[in-house]
Parts: C-alpha cells; structure tokens; sequence
C-alpha cells in the first residue's frame, strides 16, 4: 500500500453528515471512507457503495466445505481403508450428511470472516491509521483522498463550508499493516511538516 | 388508500366453478368408487382424508405465524395481516371437514369388518395395537379432534374480530393490542398440544399404527408451515395485482420469502434427521416405513419429494434478488404448496393403499374442490373489512419496515 494524503473532517450529528456526504459526492472529490461511533442506517447508500459480493464469496467456500468433505470422506471409506460398519454400504452417504453440512458451515464461516477482514482491512493485532481518536466515540469522520493536483487549501475550505467541526490534512497508510507503531512515528514527520 | 377489496366476478367464478368440479368429483368418487373393489373403497376416503388435513394444517398456519408475531411484538407482518386473519378466520370451514371426515372414517367405514384406515379402530388380536389402545381408540381420536378444530376456529376467528375492534378502538389505544398479545400466548400453548404433538400423531401417523416416529408433528409442522407462509404469499402478491396493500413493499415480501426459504431448510433437516436415524439403526419395526416408500410403489413420489421441496427452493430462492421478485416467489410458493401436497400424500397413503396409489381425476379433482372452497372463503373474508389495519399502534413501523 501506499502513503497517500488526505483531508479529514469531523462532524458531530447525523443531521449535518448526511447533506455533507452528498455535497462531497457532487463535488468531485474522492470519497476515501468514513468512520462512524455506530452503524448508522442509510449512509451506504447515501456514499454510493455498491452491494458486497461478500456471500457470493460465501455460497462459494460453502461449496468448497462440501466437496472437501464428500471428497475426503468418499475416498477413505469406498477406496483408501474400506471398513463394514454394520452391514452398511461403503458409500454410505447418509451418514456422512452431518459432516457434510458441518464443514459446509466451517469453510463458509470462517472463508467469510477472513473475507470481511480483508475488504475491510482490518483484523486483531494488524495496525491501521485511525484519522481520529474520537471517531469510535462521538464523532462521525468523513476522509477525502487528495492528490497532486487537489489543492489543500480548498479541500479544507470545503468541507468547512459542509458544517465539520474539525478539519485536518494527514499523510496516512491507507491499507492495513503488520508490526509496530513505527510507521505512525513515521507520519507525525511528515504530519508536522505539513502547513496548516 | 385503497383499503377496500372487491371481490373481482373473475375471482369469484373461478372459485365457484373449482368448487363445482369438487363436487362432481366427490359424486362421481362417491358412485364409482364406492362401489368398487376394496382398494377403491379406501382410495375414495384416504383422499378425502388426505385433502382436508392438509387444508386444514396449512390454514391453521395462519393462525400460529399471527400469534408468534404478536408475542414477539413484530411490525412486520401489520401491513398484510388482514391476509393471514382471513385465512385463519376459515380454518373452521376445513375443521368442520376434516371432523366430518375422519368420524366418518372411524364409525362408518370397514372394508370386510377392517378398517384399512385406521387399522386401530379394529385391533382384533393384535397385541402391539391392543398395547396403544390407552391413547388409540376412539374417545381419544373424537376428543382431542374436536378440541382442536374448535380452539383452532375459536382463536381463528378471535384474532380477527379483535384486530377489526382496534379500527373503532380510541387512537393510540393500546388495551386491545395487550389482551391480543396475551391470546397469542394461550394459543401457541394450544397449538403446541395439538399441531405439534398430538393431533399429526392421531390424524397421519396412527394410520401405519404399528410405526412411530417421535419427531413426526414437529416434521408435519414444518411441511405445513412453509406451504402455510407460501399461502399468504400468493395472496399477498394477488392482491398487491388487485391495486390493494399499498403498504406492502418489496420488503414485506422479502420477508415472505425468506421464512418460505429457512423453512423448507428446516423442513428438510426434519426429513433427513427422520429418515438417517432410521437408516442407521436399521431396526425392522422402523424401516418398514421407508421401505414402502423409498425403495417400493412410491419412489417415485418419495424422490420427487425431496427434489421439489428442498432442491429447488435451496437453488431458486437462495439469491436476495429472486426473493424480491414477484414471478418466481409465487412460481416458488405453488411449487412449495404441491410439494408438501405430495408430502402428505406419500405419508398418507401408503398405508392404506400400498401399490394401489393413484394421482388421477379423483385426486386433481378433490384437491381443486378444497382450493375452490379455499378461495371463496378467504376472499369472502378480505371483502368484509378494510385490508390495511387502521389505527394498529404498528403501521406506522410496518410503513417502513426493511428487511
């Protein structure tokens, strides 16, 4: 991933955020993401996000579980170690059903978390920028990306205009990223070196 | 709004004329069959039998999905209750049929001092059925069946009344709401003793009297659940095509077709955890059941079973936007309301009738007649009062529902 720059700005009310999000739309910028304290209804839509193909990925890992354990169960019972259980047939299909729907379950499960993590970028002990301590507390924060030929200067005047509270420029890792908080020393450099 | 539905004469005629051709079906049955062989004897009332509990079972739905919402105090269902409230306000119409059928059954009908029906009205010697006799025999069968259609009937029609009361009641009154909610609860105690345990057991399973199954009302439950919501779904959609429920959106039908979905899932889990604990234990007494119907004359009804009501919902509904579009949900819910009609058929009739099974002129035709009565009833009811349920503390939440 790449270091990119970003104006960020805080709102704190729903009422002033939704208007704002749609003036951003219009004005071209590119809508990085935006970080809420709580799920809020309706802002998908209002940031133009597409539907996620998150349980087409999931239908298919289902579908892995289940070849994977017909596969598995099919081979070791019929040609590698053929036992009589019973007098039952050696592809004993039957039995094997609540295997079968179990690692259904396992590989669709665990395929669609790991999914989730990726799109997101996010996961347990992975390091990622956060653009305001107080964006999982009180505050709704809308980040645009910038690039060389956006003008800071507008962008922040901007989204000032859009009713945010607070308002910054910060160079940031957009992706997630594995190891120490070195890389945030990193930014605070090139942060300070920034006019604001 | 137009909260008003009448009747279309199109509606009407083709209800009358369904009704029409059951009853020349059951003339003719009852001329040619009645005075046929034995196995046309039985064929004349295992049909009989089969159609009517059926209808009654996934009408009675009605009836248990509104009380379920109520307990669970869900504004989803407020915006086409009049649907299921007119549906369970006419379970009596089934009831009063099923009674009249099965007492019939019990007291008239013996083929050479037998009853090939209910072979524990005359156990003779037999000791397996001689030992059931304390909850097989006659004043059980009469009692509890009578209990039922009337607690059905009753609750059936007590939902309704009281949401046409709310209409009248003083605005944001809430007195109605609460004693519907402590109804509900009384009901699914009700529903509990007899969908769900004793009355699949005395109706279907008693007819192989030798054979049990523990899971039996709980797996007839699902059957009869999943075709009972695909009811309401077509009606919902036919009236939506009326101009009428402007309130439903394609939410509310989202909604629909996600319990069509789940239930034939469950539905099948039922189905298959039956059928392996009995495949696996391979104890004779049990695998008499399936032996019949697996690998003997029904086959072929038995597969197509599962194909149609497991295969093809898990494929066709699965995806969000086939749940949300008005072909193939109710494509889906004829399919789901005939496949469960063949679910009670290969669990009915086997017994009775063994190889001698037929889906002919007098099975097509009964079944048609019980639709026709279906229609004309629900109709008849949704005529009566406004289809939206004005002054309901829920509409406003049920407007905008998402699903």
């Amino acid at each position: 991933m790449a270091i990119k720059k970003f104006a960020v700005a805080a709102y704190d009310d729903e009422e002033v955020l939704f208007p704002a999000v749609s003036k951003v739309r219009h004005s071209g910028y590119k809508l990085h993401d935006i970080y809420t304290p709580f799920p809020v209804h309706g802002l998908d839509v209002a940031m133009g996000l597409k539907e996620t193909d998150l349980h087409i990925a999931g239908f298919i890992y289902g579908l892995c579980g289940t070849s994977t354990a017909v596969g598995f169960i099919s081979w070791i019972y019929t040609s590698d170690w053929p036992i009589n259980y019973g007098g039952k047939p050696h592809f004993a299909l039957p039995a094997w059903i609540p295997v079968t729907f179990e690692l259904t379950v396992l590989f669709a499960a665990v395929g669609m978390v790991l999914t989730f993590c990726y799109l997101n970028q996010i996961m347990p002990g992975v390091k990622k920028h956060v653009f305001h301590p107080r964006q999982s507390d009180d505050l709704f924060v809308v980040a645009l990306e910038l690039n060389d030929h956006t003008s800071e200067e507008e962008a922040i005047a901007f989204l000032k205009s859009t009713g945010a509270k607070e308002t910054s420029v910060q160079m940031a890792e957009e992706g997630w990223w594995y190891g120490r908080w070195d890389k945030e020393e990193e930014y605070e450099k090139l942060n300070t070196s920034i006019a604001r | 709004m137009n909260d008003r539905f009448e009747i279309p004469a199109r509606l009407r005629n083709t209800s009358l004329a369904l009704i029409g051709v059951g009853v020349l079906t059951l003339i003719m049955g009852a001329v040619m069959l009645l005075s046929g062989n034995d196995m046309d004897k039985t064929r004349f009332w295992a049909v009989l039998l089969h159609d009517s509990v059926f209808f009654t079972f996934i009408t009675g739905v009605s009836i248990f999905v509104q009380a379920a919402v109520s307990l669970a105090q869900g504004a989803w269902l407020t915006a086409y209750r009049r649907v299921p409230e007119a549906i369970g306000a006419n379970v009596w119409v089934f009831g009063l049929i099923t009674l009249v059928v099965t007492l019939a059954i019990i007291f008239g009908f013996r083929v050479h001092g037998v009853n090939t029906i209910y072979p524990w009205v005359t156990p003779g010697d037999d000791k397996i059925l001689l030992g059931k006799k304390p909850f097989l025999n006659t004043g059980m069968f009469v009692a509890f069946s009578v209990a039922t259609v009337a607690l059905w009937s009753f609750f059936g029609m007590k939902f309704r009344s009281y949401s046409i009361a709310q209409e009248s009641a003083p605005k944001n009154d809430t007195k109605i709401y609460w004693k519907v909610f402590r109804l509900s609860g009384l009901f699914l105690i009700v529903y509990g003793l007899s969908q769900m345990s004793t009355i699949p057991w005395l109706w279907v399973m008693s007819i192989q009297a030798h054979w049990f199954s523990t899971l039996f009302s709980w797996y007839t439950f699902a059957s009869a659940f999943v075709s009972g919501m695909s009811l309401i779904m077509l009606w919902v959609v036919y009236l939506k095509n009326q101009g009428n429920l402007e309130l439903v959106t394609k939410e509310h039908m989202h909604d629909l077709a996600k319990f069509m979905f789940a239930f034939s899932i469950f539905w099948t889990y039922l189905w298959f955890a039956q059928y392996m604990l009995i495949w696996y234990a391979n104890i004779p007494d049990e695998t008499v059941y399936f032996k019949l119907r697996q690998h003997g004359p029904y086959s072929v009804i038995f597969y197509a079973n599962f194909i149609i009501n497991f295969c093809m919902p898990i494929i066709i509904l699965m995806a969000r936007p086939s749940k949300r579009n008005y072909f193939t949900v109710t494509f889906m819910a004829m399919l789901i309301i005939f496949g469960h009609w063949l679910d009670y058929f290969q669990m009915i009739m086997p017994g009775p009738l063994g190889a001698h099974w037929h889906i002919n002129w007098y099975e097509i035709g009964t079944f048609m007649g019980f639709v026709g009565i279906l229609i004309f009833a629900v109709s008849r009811s949704l005529a009566k009062a406004s289809l939206i349920q004005h002054n309901s503390i829920l509409l406003k939440e049920t407007a905008v529902h998402i699903a």
